[in-house]
């Protein structure tokens, strides 16, 4: 098991933290919680780079040439196999994409067994998407030390990617994060995206963050973690810079957290109105797949604010950026 | 790393001596492309020299190294920027120091991403010794034999004027 530590600014105690290598470069990447500020920098620049990448006649640098990339989908998740497939493509990297709902567990096989196997075919880095949170950080500790894990999506825990390409996309059109005002919109208590996109905000020193949705889907005293709570759009929206759609993960609510679609969207969905309340420029982002009409209009979603078609392109360079400094801190 | 006491050329001197060199090789289809940073900062400086017309690009090789493996990313990768076409171009590659070979192998991997140049040479302030790879500089300002344990770096002072240092490689 890695011995990692860093120094916490706040107290002065060592704590562990299994992503970070024992001269403290980043080894897998689990969550966004408690990684230090000049990773997440090192990573946004480094994905920078990247971007120009996807623009040349050649879109590929040979960085990861002869390593194999297993994406191991526990999950279904079209988008985030897709980029993470073209960004480890891109670096040359050999793909393997396994949905492994549909594999070997429904023939009874163990998560780790399913990892052993792999290991034995060679397998250099691990992209992981699991509903159960912790399940990334599980794997991490049974691997062999050559081996990274990279969590694309862990329950309700964290989806560090994620964050990284939001903060990317909001760094790229608003360069001085320590003048934002930011508002995340709609179901946070389901949400790992949510949690990331708050731990990576406060990491990068965003002096507001807001959160604005109903009480049933917000966690408990989510305010101690510094964010401003809202339970009505027009006023947790006012003067905002960004505003950080979620969408409603229907597929994790049990019980009658909402009363419907119809009147979710007229309270908590995202308007050109209300945009309106927001700063003049002000950006917006989502991490799709998008419920039209019940977080977010079309003529948001299609508006000259929106930047979620960005976000997507964005995401593979920051995949790309990632997988990088993984494979070269081995 | 420490310093050596060895005499070194006046870097001012040798940029004026390859900017001489370079002159009748430019033609209405040349561009130049520094590699970050030392090549860079050398061709800002002769663009002001040779004609600022010309088109220029900034290559990053970070992502073309061949010691990635044992090195891992660099720390401080910067963007490429080639936005020209590349295609029929004669590109000249622009370096401080000439040492392996192994960085222009990288940068020359990189410009074959963007396009098929119709000619690459390459212009370095110094060619120290040592290549390990069958490349070498075509304009070159001054050439030395130095020891595999020393490091040859140019600087650049808050004027912008250019001067070499020797230190000694704790890498080796």
């Amino acid at each position: 098991m890695p011995k990692a530590c860093f120094t916490s600014p706040w107290k002065k105690v060592k704590m562990f933290n299994p992503q970070l290598t024992d001269d403290g470069k980043l080894k897998h990447l689990l969550t966004i919680d408690g990684l230090p500020r000049d990773i997440i920098t090192q990573i946004l620049d480094t994905a920078e780079s990247f971007v120009g990448v996807a623009e040349r006649e050649v879109k590929k640098v040979p960085l990861l040439r002869g390593k194999t990339v297993c994406n191991i989908f526990f999950e279904n998740s079209t988008r985030t196999r897709t980029t993470f497939e073209i960004a480890a493509k891109r670096l040359s990297a050999d793909v393997i994409n396994l949905n492994v709902s549909t594999s070997s567990q429904s023939k009874g096989e163990t998560i780790l067994d399913t990892i052993d196997n792999l290991t034995a075919m060679h397998a250099d880095m691990f992209v992981v998407r699991h509903a159960q949170s912790g399940a990334a950080h599980f794997i991490a500790r049974h691997v062999k030390p050559h081996i990274h894990v990279i969590n694309a999506g862990d329950g309700r825990h964290a989806h560090p990617t994620q964050a990284l390409l939001d903060v990317f996309t909001i760094r790229r059109y608003k360069p001085d994060m320590h003048n934002l005002r930011v508002a995340l919109v709609g179901d946070i208590l389901h949400s790992r995206v949510a949690r990331s996109e708050i731990h990576a905000l406060t990491t990068l020193g965003v002096p507001e963050i807001r959160v604005i949705a109903p009480k049933t889907l917000l966690p408990e005293h989510v305010e101690k973690i510094g964010v401003h709570v809202y339970h009505d759009m027009n006023a947790g929206l006012r003067d905002v810079d960004v505003v950080m759609m979620l969408r409603l993960q229907n597929e994790r609510m049990s019980g009658a957290l909402l009363p419907s679609a119809q009147e979710y969207f007229k309270t908590f969905g995202l308007t050109q109105e209300k945009l309106a309340l927001a700063k003049p420029d002000a950006i917006v982002t989502h991490p799709g797949p998008m419920n039209r009409g019940i977080e977010i209009d079309s003529a948001v979603a299609d508006g000259r604010q929106s930047v979620i078609l960005p976000q997507v392109t964005y995401g593979i360079a920051v995949r790309m950026a990632v997988m990088s400094i993984l494979a070269g801190n081995s | 790393m420490t310093k050596t006491d060895m005499a070194l050329p006046d870097a001012e001197l040798l940029l004026q001596r390859l900017a001489d060199q370079l002159r009748p090789a430019i033609h209405k289809d040349t561009a130049l492309v520094g590699i970050h940073s030392g090549g860079v900062w050398i061709m800002e400086r002769l663009l002001t020299m040779l004609g600022s017309n010309l088109p220029q690009g900034r290559l990053d090789v970070s992502f073309y190294r061949d010691d990635f493996g044992q090195r891992g990313l660099h720390q401080d990768t910067r963007p490429s920027q080639i936005p020209f076409e590349v295609e029929d171009r004669h590109i000249i590659l622009i370096d401080d120091v000439f040492y392996t070979g192994r960085t222009i192998r990288a940068a020359m991997n990189e410009l074959f991403d963007y396009g098929r140049p119709a000619s690459i040479s390459l212009a370095v302030l110094v060619n120290r010794g040592g290549r390990e790879l069958p490349i070498a500089p075509q304009f070159c300002a001054h050439d030395m034999n130095l020891p595999a344990g020393l490091n040859l770096q140019l600087m650049r002072d808050a004027q912008g004027l250019f001067h070499l240092t020797l230190e000694e490689s704790q890498d080796v």
